[in-house]
């Protein structure tokens, strides 16, 4: 089991004739997802990359210039979105209107404005955003959206769910080593106003039953991993694997991530860690000790 | 991104908001005639000299040269006014916000005396669990919010802002009559807030703090400081705002840094270090000081590292002085490593290596990727995971 994407998504690429859309879709369809369609304004007819099987029956992907006529032609579920930061929040809206239920937006650089908009926006609407400025969404062997190289993924026992990109990668390459694989993997993206927070993620892969440990990955800023504390403290009886970055932060710095800075005293990595600690989630001492972490607590 | 005072109480007067009256000076003539001015227009002696520079603090603060001399200063007329600035310009403020060496400063502002009844504390930020904006609002004025929401919580006042009708005028009302505002009082922090709301959302700012807003004696609402800052995400769409940069306040490093569009900063530590991706580059850091020593910088490539980005990113860690030894902690997903070692090679040669090198890559072709290093003949160390990356780079330097 998984949660959120299987075999059975249909995935739209926003932004599919662009260079960073076209190298993922592919990426994308060399792993085995259903890629159904694309969608760019004024490319309407042109079908991309022929060459490949699009695992939906066919070969090569049409492109679509509105997200509804793609919905309305191809029966997609899922929506990932390549589109530069000055059009990224319409490009959500326009999926949202069209109702794909599932938008993931890898875009970075959205400004925090739009996505208040945004957010605001979809809250009554039958949808989940994953993202803005994420990895997006993997079930290993079944379906991968975003840019995470697929490889590094292989079917197991463990949800990850995280705001960081590369160091997801990091703890999804220990859970492979070690034999535990992976359910489904989760970037929620690094940003200060996303859709999908760890609280969702968590309560997903508690429900899930194939998922039998948690491995929670945060940063400084915010207080998601409190909530998510909270949330673990209160529900969640699997085991969590937690880790922290950004103990030697300086305040005041914004660490690459736009989300990621320690502001008026708030959204240390210590309150953070003491948070999880108190919700009696296993902290890995290091990045390099997450699978080795987990792999303990299932034992 | 920030900018000075001036700058911003520039930008909220040309947005409605009322600021006292106010002018830049870069000389003590200017300041002179700037004060002459100010008196003239408002028929008041006092002017209040305040001391340029990004750091908060600055009435508690002191100049190196002048230890009697805080950043800002209440004087009368123009002559003294001139003395003071005399004083100030190119001199050195150290506030609890600049750090031990403090701040040169280039630019002052010379404002109108008020006349203060009341100092309040008004501010407008993110707040990121709800996603929406909020404002803040506290009789405290003066005062340093944290201060206030650590020692007194209740007297921090809040509204959220709907994005889908903005700020009503019923929420302006409910913090001014709890600020104790009275209902004159009211009318004019309701004008005042649909201003500053308006200023918000028109400029993408991250934060606009007034601290303090004041009341004067004839009850009219005045923005007496303003703390500005900006999305960075949406510079974009302000190129008039990018136009305030003050390079001065900014350091050089991370000025380089961001035209090759890598994300650096700056800190004391002596492990220099390369990562992808904001999380792991913090993760790094992290597991540096786990094995007892400091980074002595962030540094994120990003996802299309190519050489010329890992040959700049090389140049601007080595440059740094307190840096004795380096650790690049590369997860090529996508990015192949093998094109990340040709990159390290070729930095290193280009650049030199004086300093002890680990190199951890991980992910496509990590085995070519290693091999490339290990027969470059270059005094480069491999290692086989973080851990070891990191336990290595901190005994080599020990």
């Amino acid at each position: 089991m998984s949660v959120l994407v299987d075999r059975n998504t249909r995935l739209l690429v926003q932004g599919i004739t662009g260079k960073t859309g076209m190298f993922h879709a592919e990426q994308s369809m060399n792993y085995g997802t259903a890629v159904v369609g694309g969608v760019t304004p004024g490319k309407g007819g042109e079908v991309v990359l022929g060459h490949l099987d699009n695992n939906a029956g066919g070969k090569g992907v049409p492109v679509f210039d509105t997200v509804a006529d793609a919905v309305k032609q191809t029966g997609a579920n899922a929506t990932v979105i390549f589109v530069p930061p000055p059009l990224a929040a319409d490009a959500i809206l326009e999926a949202a209107d069209a109702g794909v239920p599932l938008l993931v937006c890898i875009t970075e650089g959205i400004p925090v404005a739009d996505m208040v908009a945004v957010k605001r926006a979809i809250a009554e609407r039958p949808v989940r955003l994953i993202g803005p400025n994420c990895p997006g969404i993997i079930t290993p062997k079944q379906c991968r959206i975003g840019i995470m190289p697929g490889y590094i993924h292989t079917p197991g026992r463990v949800g990850v769910v995280s705001r960081s990109g590369t160091l997801t990668y990091e703890a999804v390459h220990q859970l492979t080593t070690l034999g535990l694989g992976q359910t489904t993997a989760i970037g929620i993206g690094g940003d200060p106003v996303n859709g999908t927070n760890f609280v969702d993620c968590l309560q997903l892969f508690n429900d899930d039953p194939q998922t039998e440990g948690i491995v929670m990955i945060g940063e400084i800023g915010g207080s998601a991993e409190e909530d998510g504390a909270a949330f673990i403290k209160a529900h969640v009886r699997k085991p969590v694997v937690g880790f922290i970055a950004g103990t030697t932060a300086p305040p005041g710095k914004r660490m690459g991530h736009a989300g990621a800075i320690i502001s008026g005293g708030k959204g240390t990595a210590t309150a953070k860690l003491a948070a999880l600690r108190e919700a009696g989630v296993h902290i890995a001492d290091t990045p390099s000790d997450i699978g080795a972490a987990m792999a303990k607590a299932l034992r | 991104m920030k900018i000075h005072e001036y700058q911003g109480k520039e930008l909220l007067r040309a947005h409605g908001v009322p600021v006292p009256l106010s002018r830049v000076a870069f000389s003590p003539a200017e300041v002179a005639s700037a004060a002459a001015e100010l008196v003239r227009e408002s028929g008041n002696e006092v002017v209040v000299v305040k001391a340029q520079i990004h750091a908060g603090g600055r009435g508690k603060g002191r100049f190196v040269e002048h230890p009697d001399l805080g950043g800002v200063k209440v004087v009368r007329g123009a002559e003294a006014a001139r003395e003071v600035a005399a004083k100030m310009l190119g001199s050195t403020l150290v506030t609890i916000q600049t750090g031990p060496e403090g701040k040169k400063v280039q630019r002052l502002l010379v404002e109108q005396g008020m006349d203060i009844k009341r100092e309040l504390y008004l501010a407008i930020t993110l707040d990121r669990a709800s996603g929406r904006n909020t404002i803040m609002a506290s009789t405290e004025g003066g005062m340093e919010i944290e201060e206030v929401a650590a020692k007194h919580p209740e007297k921090i006042l809040r509204a959220t802002v709907d994005p889908a009708v903005g700020l009503r005028d019923f929420q302006a009302r409910q913090l001014a009559f709890g600020l104790g505002l009275g209902n004159d009082g009211a009318k004019k922090l309701v004008l005042f807030l649909r201003k500053l709301v308006g200023a918000y959302d028109k400029l993408d700012c991250s934060l606009l703090e007034i601290n303090p807003l004041v009341v004067t004696g004839s009850g009219d609402v005045l923005a007496l400081d303003a703390k500005v800052n900006f999305d960075d995400n949406a510079l974009y769409r302000h190129p008039d705002v990018e136009a305030l940069r003050d390079p001065s306040e900014e350091d050089a490093s991370e000025l380089e840094a961001k035209n090759y569009d890598l994300s650096y900063i700056k800190l004391d530590g002596t492990i220099g270090c390369m990562v992808n991706g904001a999380g792991l580059a913090m993760a790094t850091m992290d597991i540096i000081k786990y094995f007892g020593a400091e980074p002595a910088n962030f540094l994120d490539v990003g996802g299309g590292a190519t050489a010329e980005k890992v040959t700049a990113a090389f140049k601007i860690i080595t440059k740094d002085p307190g840096c004795k030894g380096i650790l690049v902690n590369i997860f090529g997903g996508i990015m192949k490593c093998d094109t990340i070692a040709h990159g390290v090679i070729t930095a290193v040669k280009e650049v030199g290596l004086k300093v002890p090198l680990v190199v951890r890559l991980e992910g496509t072709n990590v085995e070519l990727g290693k091999k490339l290093l290990d027969d470059s003949g270059l005094r480069v160390t491999t290692a086989s995971s973080l851990r070891d990356a990191a336990s290595k780079i901190v005994e080599m330097t020990k």
